[in-house]
C-alpha cells in the first residue's frame, strides 16, 4: 500500500479534482473538422443525466417542497418542522450528539491519522501496519457495529473492552474483596458494622493484638490460596497485631471468636488503626489472616475500610447513557482513523525535503521543524481530511443503529431522519425536514468542492 | 522528516506503540471470529478469548446451521445481485459522462460538470422520500418498483454517480490528446474511440472506482432498509431484523457479520492498491 506513488501527487491527495489533473479541456476549434457534434455529446451524457435528474435533483427540490407542509401532506406549515426539530427531549438530544459527533469525531480521527503517518513514516513494516489500521474502512457500518456490540458488552466475562478494564483495575489494586461479609449481629461481639466499614469494638493499645472475626463470607470470594487462620503473632513494642479470619467452621463446631483449627484466613483484607478520625497506620492481611500494623503508639481502633466489602470492580458502563455516544465514536474512529492515516501519509511523502533541511541548518529543533514547516504545508491535506470526515459524520446512521440499538440517548440527526419517515415515527413532513437540514448543513462543503475545482482550472 | 522527532532511542517505543495500535485494530474483528466459531453456551459461560484455553470450544456448526436458514442464504444472492449490477452500470454509465466532459464539446459543458461537482455530497438522506415516493408510482405490469432489487440498484447507480463521472472524467482528460486525434483522423466513430481508446486506458481508475462502488453497496445498510423489501432484501438488512435480541442471537450475528465481511475483506486485501487509490481520488464525498 503506498498511496503516494503512482503518480498521485500530493496536492492530489488534497482532493479529488487534483489527483489525476488533466490538460486542460480541448481548445475549441483548434481542428474544427475533427470536432465531433454537440448532440452526439447528448447522447453519451444522457442516462447519467436521467438517474441524476430524477433520483438526485428532483427529490432535493421535492424534499424541500415537502419539509413545509405536515405528515399527512395536506396542510401548510410553513417552518413548523423545522422548529420541530429543537423541541422536545428526545429531540434536543439529536442536535445534541449530532454536534457533539461533528466537532469530536472527525478533530480526533484527524489527530490519530497525522499521529499514525508520523510515527509510521521510518518503520519497516509499515505497510503492514497500514493495512491493518485501514482494513475497517472495507466492511460494512452493520458489521462494525456487531463487532463493537461484542466489545462493549457489560460482563467482563463477555465483553473485551470490560474484561481489559478490569484487568488493568486489579493490576493496580489489589482484587480481593468480601462483598457481604460483616461481623456477626448480636450483642458483644469483637466487632462491629459503622458505615459499612467494620471496627473493632474495643481500643487496642501498641502491644496489644486483636482479633476480627467476620462471617456471611460467599465461598467464591474466598481465593484459593487462603491458609487456615492463625493466631495473631506477637506484638512487639509500637506494633498492634491480630488476625482477620472466616468464623465459622464447616460442620459445625469451633469456639465463636476464637481461630479455630478449619477456619479459614481471610487474605488481602485492608486493615487501618485509626485514633481520632485519622488514619494513623495501615496493613494487609497474609493468606492465614494475620496482619501487623507498625508504628502504632498509644491506644487505636482497628478498622476494615469500606473497600473491602464493596463488590470488585466492574468496568465502564459503555452502552449506559453517559457514555454511549462517547462509545459509538470510538468504534467510527476505529473505522475511518486508517483513511486519515493514509490520506496524511501520502500528503507528508510529498513534502519537499529542501524546505525541511533549510529550516534544519538554520537550526531549528525536530519539533520546530514540525509544528512550522511541515504542519503549514500539511494544511491543505488535513483540511480535504476534515471537510470529508464533517460530511461523513452528519450521515452517521448505521453505527448508531447497531450499537445504540434503538436507545434514545444515543439518537443522532441522520438517525432521526430515518425514524420519522421510516420507522414508525410516520411524519413525512418532519423527516424531510431534518433531510434538508442535513443537506443545508453540507452546502459549505459543496462550495468548498466547488472553489477547489475552479482553483485548479486556472 | 517529521519522524525524526521520533529519534532513534524513540523509535523502539514507536516500534512498540504501534505493534499495540495494530492489535487494537485487530482484536475487535478477531474476537467476532472466535465467537462465531464457539457454541451458544460457550459463548454465554465466557468471552472469545477464553478459547485460548479451551481449543476444543472451537465449532463450526454455527456457520452450519446459519447455512441452513433459507433466508439468509437469498440474502446473500440478493446482495450478489444488487452489487454487481449497480458496479457495472455505475461503470458504464459514468465513463460515457466522463468521457463526454473530457473529450466532446457542447455548450454548458463546464457548467455541467460543475452541478456534477456540486452533487457529490449530497446526503442519501435528502433523497429517501421522494425516491420511495417516485418508486410507489411505478407498477409495470405487475412488476413494482418499491421494494424491488432494480429499485435498489437503480438507487446506488445515482447516487454513485457524481464521484464516479468525477474520478473518471479527470483521469480521461489526463489521456493524450494526440491518441484521440489520431484515432479521429484514421476515421474511428467517437463511439469507437471510447471503446477502443478511453475505456482501455483508463484501466486503473475503472478499477479503483469499481472497488470503491461494489464495496460501497456491498456494505450498505440505509438504503436497503428503505428500499428493499424481505424477498430483495441483502445481507445487512437480514442480518440487522435479527438484532432485536442481541446476546440471544449472537450465533446468528456473529457467522453471518462475519460472511458478510468477508467478500469486502478479500476484494480489499486482493485489490487494496486501487481501492487507496480512489480513496485519495475521492475524498469529500
Amino acid at each position: 500500500m503506498k498511496p503516494s506513488n503512482e503518480g498521485v501527487p500530493p496536492a492530489a491527495t488534497a482532493g479529488g479534482a487534483a489527483a489525476v489533473t488533466g490538460p486542460a479541456a480541448p481548445r475549441r476549434g483548434a481542428r474544427e473538422r475533427l470536432t465531433p457534434p454537440s448532440w452526439l455529446a447528448l447522447l453519451f451524457l444522457l442516462p447519467a443525466l436521467l438517474l441524476l435528474g430524477f433520483l438526485v435533483v428532483y427529490p432535493i427540490v421535492y424534499s424541500v417542497i415537502r419539509s413545509f407542509f405536515d405528515a399527512s401532506g395536506g396542510s401548510f406549515v410553513g417552518f413548523d418542522n423545522y422548529t420541530g426539530v429543537f423541541q422536545g427531549h428526545d429531540d434536543l438530544v439529536a442536535v445534541r450528539n449530532t454536534v457533539v459527533w461533528v466537532v469530536v469525531a472527525p478533530t480526533l480521527v484527524t489527530i490519530i491519522g497525522l499521529f499514525f503517518a508520523v510515527l509510521t513514516e521510518r518503520i519497516r513494516w509499515a505497510t503492514a501496519f497500514k493495512l491493518v489500521v485501514f482494513m475497517p474502512m472495507a466492511i460494512s457500518f452493520l458489521a462494525s457495529g456487531v463487532i463493537f456490540r461484542l466489545v462493549y458488552q457489560q460482563d467482563p466475562d463477555q465483553g473485551v473492552a470490560n474484561a481489559a478494564l478490569v484487568a488493568i483495575h486489579d493490576t493496580f489494586k489489589s482484587g480481593t474483596t468480601y462483598p457481604g461479609a460483616g461481623p456477626r449481629t448480636g450483642g458483644d461481639q469483637l466487632v462491629h458494622e459503622q458505615g459499612g466499614a467494620v471496627v473493632g469494638s474495643g481500643p487496642v493499645s501498641a502491644g496489644q493484638t486483636a482479633l476480627l472475626p467476620l462471617v456471611k463470607v460467599k465461598p467464591e470470594y474466598l481465593p484459593k490460596d487462603a491458609k487456615p487462620a492463625a493466631q495473631p503473632p506477637a506484638a512487639k513494642a509500637g506494633q498492634v497485631t491480630g488476625t482477620v479470619w472466616f468464623d465459622f467452621t464447616k460442620g459445625g463446631g469451633g469456639e465463636l471468636n476464637k481461630p479455630n483449627a478449619g477456619e479459614s484466613g481471610l487474605p488481602g483484607v485492608k486493615v487501618e488503626a485509626v485514633r481520632g478520625g485519622k488514619v494513623v497506620a495501615t496493613a494487609t492481611t497474609g493468606k492465614d489472616g494475620t496482619f501487623t500494623l507498625k508504628k502504632v503508639s498509644g491506644a487505636v481502633t482497628v478498622r476494615l475500610p469500606k473497600s473491602n466489602f464493596t463488590a470488585s470492580y466492574g468496568g465502564a458502563e459503555w452502552l449506559g447513557s453517559t457514555l454511549i455516544t462517547p462509545a459509538i465514536i470510538g468504534s467510527y474512529l476505529w473505522v475511518w482513523s486508517g483513511f486519515a492515516m493514509v490520506l496524511i501519509a501520502a500528503g507528508l511523502a510529498a513534502i519537499p525535503r529542501d524546505a525541511l533541511e533549510a529550516a534544519r541548518v538554520d537550526g531549528a529543533t525536530e519539533w520546530q521543524v514540525f509544528r512550522r514547516v511541515t504542519i503549514p504545508l500539511l494544511a491543505p491535506v488535513l483540511m480535504v481530511v476534515l471537510v470529508t470526515l464533517v460530511i461523513n459524520v452528519l450521515k452517521v446512521f448505521d453505527l448508531v443503529f447497531i450499537i445504540g440499538g434503538g436507545d434514545p440517548d444515543a439518537n443522532v440527526l441522520a438517525l432521526e431522519m430515518w425514524t420519522k419517515s421510516f420507522g414508525g415515527g410516520n411524519d413525512p413532513g418532519a423527516g424531510s425536514a431534518i433531510a434538508v437540514l442535513l443537506f443545508l448543513l453540507v452546502l459549505p462543503a459543496m462550495l468548498f468542492n466547488i472553489r477547489r475545482l475552479r482553483q485548479e482550472r486556472k | 522528516m517529521a519522524s525524526r522527532l521520533v529519534g532513534r532511542a524513540g523509535g523502539t517505543v514507536a516500534q512498540v506503540l504501534l505493534v499495540l495500535v495494530a492489535l487494537f485494530w485487530l482484536v475487535p474483528t478477531f474476537g467476532l471470529f472466535v465467537e462465531s466459531l464457539r457454541s451458544t453456551e460457550d459463548n454465554n459461560a465466557g468471552g472469545w478469548w477464553k478459547v485460548f484455553s479451551h481449543p476444543s470450544q472451537i465449532t463450526t456448526s454455527a456457520y452450519g446451521s446459519l447455512l441452513d436458514k433459507p433466508d439468509f442464504v437469498d440474502s446473500f444472492w440478493n446482495t450478489v445481485l444488487i452489487t454487481v449490477p449497480a458496479t457495472v452500470l455505475v461503470v458504464a454509465i459514468a465513463s460515457l459522462a466522463a468521457y463526454a466532459f473530457a473529450w466532446l464539446e457542447f455548450p454548458g459543458r463546464d457548467w455541467l460538470f460543475l452541478i456534477v461537482v456540486a452533487l457529490l455530497v449530497v446526503p442519501v438522506q435528502v433523497a429517501l422520500l421522494p425516491v420511495a415516493k417516485l418508486y410507489g408510482n411505478i407498477d409495470v405490469g405487475g412488476f413494482k418498483m418499491y421494494g424491488s432489487i432494480t429499485g435498489v440498484v437503480l438507487f446506488h447507480v445515482a447516487f454513485g454517480l457524481p464521484f464516479a463521472i468525477f474520478l473518471l472524467r479527470n483521469f480521461f482528460a489526463a489521456i493524450p490528446r494526440d491518441l484521440l486525434e489520431a484515432a479521429r483522423m484514421d476515421g474511428g466513430s467517437e463511439w469507437t474511440i471510447f471503446r477502443r481508446v478511453i475505456f482501455p486506458l483508463g484501466g486503473p481508475a475503472i478499477a479503483s472506482l469499481g472497488i470503491f462502488q461494489f464495496l460501497w453497496v456491498w456494505n450498505d445498510l440505509l438504503v436497503a432498509l428503505v428500499f428493499a423489501n424481505t424477498g430483495a432484501q441483502p445481507m445487512t438488512k437480514w442480518l440487522q431484523s435479527q438484532m432485536r435480541q442481541f446476546t440471544g442471537n449472537i450465533d446468528i450475528l456473529a457467522p453471518g457479520a462475519f460472511l458478510s465481511l468477508l467478500v469486502p475483506l478479500v476484494v480489499f486485501f486482493a485489490f487494496q492498491r486501487y481501492f487507496v487509490q480512489g480513496v485519495l481520488a475521492g475524498s469529500v464525498k
